[in-house]
């Protein structure tokens, strides 16, 4: 790469990009990666606490057998609002347009994104599509769930169809227009000796992440598009009654909709990465391996789709070879645990809340995973399919995984954001209380599956009351443990003592400049010599970085 | 130093040459994006017509020809004399550049012409696939789903056309007003992969919709 040196910051110009415009129009119009992570955050903020209402919801409803306020058409708006605000409002977007966002460029020794104005687009293009979407799930919403099966979504399902689609359509643009960034930034913006095997692993992770998201959702784009033309004219694409092809349908959206699991995945498998070397004081085990899992998850990703659709009348011939590589995709994932157990090994482990957080996501990550090959094994499917099961199985790796991995992340780098301290104590509780109240709510549902309740009704036979109970009593506790550090990192923003710029002493360039960054991140492009991760060995000093 | 030689280079770019060669990269990435998005629609289509070949084949036969055939000569043409519209700024010449973007806009605007034309012609025939429809009897139910892939693609074509008239029309206001020279004219090329994108989308569509089981 040819990149050489810009010219260098002038201590004047070195003001906190927080301060740098204070009126409501140098953030809304700004071109900064950083201010735009700060709007991405609070807008999926409160996208997440939404989407966190209506499962709150759904689980007090699940409390007494016959269903205790809801009727069944009301739960079916509910758990389809649920779906689609935490999927694609919340999930998807996630870790990407936020801390990657704000990381990305620091990490790269970069001074923004390659292309600033396109990065706002997307904020705007997001906010667009979540506007539209909540009009829609307001106004009295959609019963099709978050896959939105035909021809039930196009010509049955009474509500607000094509709005909620149109939403997710524009919105879809926004995460195209951060993979395209992303992807190229990471090419074209490394600085000088920053070499491919010198990036961290959150890098290569959101690399993989933007890679599904260039090449996966045109695909929903154009299936959601077929979708309303078909509802709105009522001719059969998808409609068997009208010479369509439901399976069809199904091809379609899990070809977007399951390479967009690992979109939820990817950042958290590269954020746990980064947090488990910083707080053992050892270098990554095994680094190659886990940068090209990441890519491997995200290439196999891309062929799984079928094993959703085992019991939809896809030929058994195509269920043996999406049940293989379905198997196949566990053996990366696999590698990235035992390589971060590996880092574990005989490292000085310091349990501060970041570091909870990314022990809380290996452990609900490797259940969620493990649970995963019961569903990628046929016969098994038969049974589970459909089931709470399912339900559990996916939650333990996004809910468990990513919103802990989110969660880790935001703790992680929040000295950086925000330039204050948080209260670590209380944040070290919450973590715990996360990882409680989370095994709690999900982990009777593995049962409660395996017994045969199935997903999606109102109302269930009194046998299973004791565990939706419990699931219900834990949800509570999640809740709280959700709503703590909305409390406290919002109180540190403004009391939090000053933190300093390397606050966990970690190696990696965005530690290399003041918490919070100036506008152009760095006084003078840095120049790498050596690996993200150059800790020094276990056996000598703790002379430290 | 580098912001008194290129005004237009934003800060975290070395040099203008760095700069371009990102921006174009950009432009080659969208446009990968933008296979997967026509890709997904000409895939369900093939997949749809290898179950219902009959009323695909009579579906197609009721296209108009002619005018799909101009409108691919038309397209072709404009890519030419676009990619001449390039090759005079790299000399430097951007009266030439002007010119070549007028002429490839007025092609655009030719073919949107006829493609309004034809979706004329293709409504006055009872070809719109919703409400009473021209073929009837066994092939209907595929003939209507042809029509049904039709309309939805080259409507998006259509999109795609505006927007690239646009942008063609916005690079020929630029040139007019002295911002590209033979140093820099990163925005003449990139508009120039997006445009012939859009023409090979519809050397793709072409033969989907007018050739294929025609006889």
């Amino acid at each position: 790469m040819s990149q050489t040196m810009q010219a260098p910051v002038l201590p004047q110009q070195m003001t906190s990009y927080l301060t740098d415009g204070t009126s409501l129009r140098s953030w809304l119009l700004t071109t900064d990666h950083k201010r735009i992570a700060v709007l991405y955050m609070l807008s999926i903020t409160a996208f997440f606490f939404l989407g966190g209402s209506a499962a709150a919801l759904i689980r007090y409803n699940l409390l007494v057998p016959e269903g205790a306020i809801q009727s069944a058409e009301t739960y079916n708006r509910l758990f389809t609002m649920h779906g689609v605000i935490m999927v694609w409002f919340f999930l998807v977007p996630a870790v990407p347009v936020t801390l990657g966002n704000f990381i990305v460029p620091l990490m790269l020794g970069a001074r923004d994104l390659a292309f600033p104005k396109i990065n706002l687009l997307s904020w705007y293009l997001f906010m667009i599509g979540g506007v539209c979407a909540l009009y829609a799930l307001f106004a009295g919403g959609v019963d099709t769930g978050w896959t939105f099966y035909a021809p039930l979504s196009s010509n049955y399902a009474q509500g607000h169809v094509v709005a909620v689609v149109a939403g997710i359509f524009i919105s879809g643009f926004s995460t195209i227009a951060t993979g395209l960034n992303f992807i190229i930034t990471i090419h074209r913006l490394r600085a000088p000796g920053l070499t491919w095997y010198r990036l961290p692993v959150f890098i290569w992770s959101l690399y993989a992440t933007s890679v599904i998201f260039v090449l996966a959702t045109p695909v929903l784009a154009i299936t959601l598009l077929l979708l309303t033309f078909e509802r709105l004219f009522h001719v059969g694409v998808f409609d068997p009654r009208l010479g369509g092809d439901p399976l069809l349908f199904q091809h379609l959206f899990w070809f977007y909709s399951h390479p967009a699991v690992y979109i939820m995945i990817l950042p958290g498998l590269g954020v746990v990465s980064e947090i488990v070397p910083v707080f053992s004081r050892k270098q990554l085990f095994g680094y190659k391996f886990v940068v090209w899992s990441s890519i491997a998850i995200a290439v196999i990703g891309f062929f799984v789709w079928g094993h959703h659709m085992f019991v939809s009348g896809q030929s058994l011939f195509a269920s043996i070879a999406f049940s293989l590589l379905s198997f196949l995709v566990a053996v990366p994932s696999a590698i990235k645990v035992f390589n971060w157990l590996g880092t574990l090994h005989k490292g000085r482990i310091r349990f501060d809340a970041p570091m909870i957080y990314a022990l809380g996501f290996i452990g609900l990550f490797t259940t969620g995973g493990l649970t995963g090959l019961f569903l990628a094994a046929l016969a098994a499917d038969v049974h589970l399919h459909d089931t709470y099961f399912v339900i559990a199985h996916f939650h333990y790796i996004m809910v468990g995984g990513m919103v802990s991995a989110y969660f880790a992340a935001l703790h992680y780098w929040w000295p950086k954001i925000s330039g204050r301290r948080y209260p670590e104590m209380i944040a070290r509780a919450s973590a715990l209380l996360m990882f409680l109240g989370f095994n709690l709510t999900f982990f009777p549902q593995f049962i409660l599956g395996y017994l045969g309740m199935p997903r999606r009704y109102h109302a269930y036979p009194p046998e299973f009351q004791v565990l939706n109970v419990l699931s219900s009593a834990g949800a509570t506790i999640l809740a709280a443990a959700y709503l703590m550090p909305l409390f406290y990192l919002t109180y540190s923003v403004f009391r939090g003592p000053r933190a300093p710029a390397n606050p966990w002493a970690a190696i990696g360039l965005e530690w290399q400049t003041p918490s919070p960054p100036f506008t152009k991140n760095f006084a003078v492009t840095p120049i790498v010599t050596e690996g993200p991760y150059a800790y020094p060995d276990p056996g000598s000093d703790l002379a430290d970085v | 130093m580098s912001d008194e030689i290129a005004p237009h280079v934003h800060f975290q770019y070395a040099d203008a040459r760095h700069q371009s060669d990102t921006a174009l990269a950009g432009m080659w990435l969208f446009l990968a994006s933008e296979v997967l998005f026509f890709g997904g629609l000409i895939v369900a289509w093939m997949f749809c017509r290898h179950w219902q070949p009959d009323g695909f084949d009579a579906g197609a036969r009721e296209t108009v020809l002619w005018i799909g055939t101009i409108n691919l000569i038309l397209l072709v043409t404009s890519s030419f004399v676009y990619s001449t519209g390039v090759a005079f700024i790299e000399a430097g010449d951007v009266r030439r550049l002007v010119q070549c973007c007028l002429i490839t806009a007025c092609i655009g605007v030719l073919f949107l012409g006829l493609k309004f034309l034809e979706w004329y012609l293709d409504l006055s025939e009872h070809l719109f696939p919703a409400g009473p429809f021209k073929i009837t009897g066994g092939e209907a139910g595929g003939a209507r789903l042809f029509w049904s892939f039709y309309f939805v693609a080259t409507g998006l074509h259509a999109v795609h056309m505006i927007v690239g008239i646009a942008l063609v029309g916005w690079v020929a206001w630029q040139a007019r007003h002295r911002t590209y020279s033979a140093n820099w004219y990163t925005p003449v090329e990139a508009v120039g992969l997006y445009w012939s994108f859009v023409d090979i989308v519809w050397i793709v569509l072409y033969p989907v919709i007018y050739l294929v089981g025609r006889t």
